[in-house]
């Protein structure tokens, strides 16, 4: 009997199972940051113990960091603590630890991939829930709380139940406009944001394997948002092609064995599935939220709901997010004003991400009333960037271009909503509170439909804003 | 490092009502710079219960007839969104000792049992009778009983489930892993050497 992905990378890294019942589970790579790690160094310390492997854990800097100025010291004397204790720790441990400015500082998601860290048949884990993202390159990608950063520096495992595995896959061709984004946007909105509760999500189908890396990384990086624990995409040409030649990665012989190895992670042809659910590509429009989860999402030709179509808590859930974000009931999104537009985040601040809005918004200009910021994923991908141009071409369209880090998407350092400010953003939550003010509104979207509303001002259908159509050539 | 059997918590209840209420809310951004997890408690649903220039929303947590409430008690998938640790250690900081809720988000829910608070699982038509008693005696007493799956307050007995791992590291005091997973090195080692990370 054929065996999926989840099933074949958990079978090689399980140790043994524990008297509850959970299973101690080798992790072949961990990633931590400055957010979530300092309290499991401290305990370690409270406890006298070591980091046992060091060469598997890789540390950076994203959360906490400025992105329009990083001279040290910070001038939030906490942040500066903190990255001081993450500096100190791993250099006490023997850690490789990238610093702003060491040329590899990033957003940790975008970080791990770009240098090869990230590869197929892995288990990967970070303090952080978007860890998911990694499961783009064939891996059980999660994310965990710091005392288990802790088991893990301490013991290079965790404890963890397995998980059921659910293929999503998505079958078709996307329509023009229609983006990486919008895809998982669709499938949260469908399947719900607890549908993946005690799930790894496989997305499959000839949509998804017709996707780039850094669009599969877009798709993984929100499977947390539909409640699943991790979720990820088979490993194929595509993916090692993506590798050949990063840092970390073998060459030559070792480059060749390693393929094979990574090849035989993928699903079998008769691997079996807990639940599968199928997806017309077609049918998937530019999607966003008009709410307060990520699953209170519609395509931007619809409207927002009635609360009378729905019963008991649902309807007050209904009244209380269209309240919150000042909306109406039944009313088209689009149009919708706005006041800042970001793209960035773990979710879609990578080169291409990038590159789809500048390949559209030449000759166009930021609304006068927008502030709207475009913050790289990382030194590498800004270097990439600024080779190309793109970050005049940003500047030129009124962006501001920013340093690397996490920025807007959750209010830890200084890029944060004021008041009830509209957040265009393409971040992966729109929370009560979660960009900076307690009363602030975020729409999630798509790179190029942050783009257009920041150019028209309020939410808009980027197909309509840069002309893009469909081409009937073969 | 195990800690004590968790077989039975007892305390008021507090209902904070809402589907999907997530870890920002649990815990606003801002209070996780920070180095420990020692001045969280004060801040635990911060930005739901006090507004930009500190007064009251009057949220429940703050209501007088709920002071020293130790069980919470909220509605479907608690505990959504971000890893952090931070929004156990809220709760445990402030004060409360366990969560009744229909559904938890999985991380959190392993973050909690971590920490020694027991995620309980409760219908929809219970949870909303005992906010019924709870409205109508805030001062009553709740009991968790984790062995026999029960929650029982002003006499009446409810029926909950819990997740058999979750459970079981409760019952055994072994829901911190730290020592358990550091007493197979052997075999750790063994795993890193044959995956090729030694």
């Amino acid at each position: 009997m054929g065996k999926n992905l989840y099933q074949k990378v958990w079978n090689d890294h399980v140790v043994g199972q524990l008297d509850s019942g959970q299973y101690q589970l080798f992790i072949a790579l961990h990633l931590i940051h400055e957010v979530t790690s300092p309290q499991a160094f401290g305990m370690l310390k409270d406890k006298g113990l070591k980091v046992r492997y060091p060469a598997r854990t890789f540390a950076t800097v994203d959360h906490i960091i400025p992105t329009d100025n990083q001279a040290r010291p910070l001038q939030d004397e906490m942040a500066e603590k903190m990255i001081q204790v993450l500096s100190d720790a791993t250099a006490e441990a023997g850690i490789e630890f990238f610093p702003p400015q060491s040329g590899s500082q990033g957003i940790v998601h975008v970080v791990g991939p770009e240098l090869g860290l990230t590869q197929p048949g892995m288990t990967i884990c970070c303090g952080d829930s978007h860890t998911s993202t990694h499961g783009a390159f064939g891996c059980i990608a999660l994310g965990i709380g710091t005392s288990q950063v802790r088991d893990v520096l301490a013991s290079q495992t965790l404890a963890m139940d397995p998980l059921k595995v659910r293929r999503i896959r998505v079958e078709g061709k996307l329509r023009v406009g229609v983006t990486a984004k919008d895809v998982v946007l669709h499938i949260i909105r469908t399947l719900g944001v607890n549908g993946g509760v005690g799930y790894a999500y496989e997305y499959a189908g000839s949509a998804i394997a017709a996707m780039t890396m850094e669009e599969r990384m877009t798709v993984c990086n929100m499977s947390i948002e539909g409640g699943a624990r991790c979720g990820y995409i088979n490993p194929d040409a595509t993916t090692f092609e993506f590798l050949r030649g990063k840092e970390r990665v073998p060459v030559g012989a070792e480059f060749d064995k390693a393929v094979e190895k990574w090849q035989s992670y993928a699903s079998d042809e008769d691997a079996t599935f807990d639940d599968e659910v199928v997806l017309n590509a077609a049918d998937i429009e530019p999607t966003v939220t008009w709410g307060i989860t990520p699953g209170q999402a519609i395509s931007i030709n619809e409207s927002t709901p009635d609360p009378d179509q729905v019963e008991g808590l649902e309807r007050n859930l209904v009244n209380d997010a269209l309240d919150y974000m000042q909306l109406q009931a039944n009313s088209p999104i689009k149009g919708t004003h706005i006041d800042v537009a970001f793209i960035g985040s773990c979710t879609n601040g990578r080169l291409s991400d990038f590159q789809a809005v500048a390949n559209v918004i030449a000759g166009h200009k930021v609304a006068p009333n927008v502030k709207a910021i475009a913050v790289p994923g990382s030194e590498k991908v800004d270097k990439a960037a600024r080779e190309l141009g793109l970050d005049k071409i940003f500047e030129s369209a009124g962006f501001e271009w920013r340093m690397p880090g996490c920025s807007m998407c959750l209010a830890m350092n200084p890029d944060k909503l004021v008041g009830d400010e509209v957040c265009a953003s393409s971040s992966n939550r729109n929370f009560i509170g979660r960009q900076g003010s307690s009363t602030g509104r975020t729409i999630l979207m798509s790179p190029i439909m942050v783009a257009a509303a920041a150019i028209k001002g309020q939410v808009a259908d980027a197909r309509e804003v840069f002309g893009l159509v469909e081409t009937t050539a073969g | 490092m195990t800690g004590t059997r968790i077989s039975k918590i007892s305390g008021k209840g507090v209902y904070v009502k809402g589907n999907d209420i997530d870890t920002d809310r649990i815990i606003p951004a801002r209070f996780l710079k920070c180095v420990t997890f020692d001045e969280l408690g004060p801040a635990l649903f911060y930005d739901v219960r006090f507004d930009s220039d500190g007064s009251s929303l009057n949220h429940p947590l703050d209501a007088p007839q709920h002071a020293g409430a130790e069980i919470l008690i909220s509605d479907a998938n608690f505990g959504c969104g971000s890893s952090r640790e931070h929004a156990p250690q809220a709760i445990q900081k402030f004060g409360l000792k366990a969560v009744i809720a229909e559904s938890f988000a999985e991380i959190f829910h392993g973050n909690c049992t971590t920490l020694g608070i027991p995620c309980v699982v409760m219908d929809k038509q219970d949870r909303a009778r005992l906010a019924e008693l709870i409205a109508a005696d805030p001062e009553a007493e709740l009991i968790i009983d984790i062995a026999d799956l029960k929650v029982i307050c002003a006499n009446n007995i409810f029926a909950i489930t819990m997740k058999s791992s979750a459970r079981e590291a409760l019952l055994s005091a072994n829901y911190d892993p730290l020592d358990t997973l550091m007493r197979s090195f052997d075999k750790i080692d063994q795993t890193a050497q044959r995956l090729g990370y030694a």
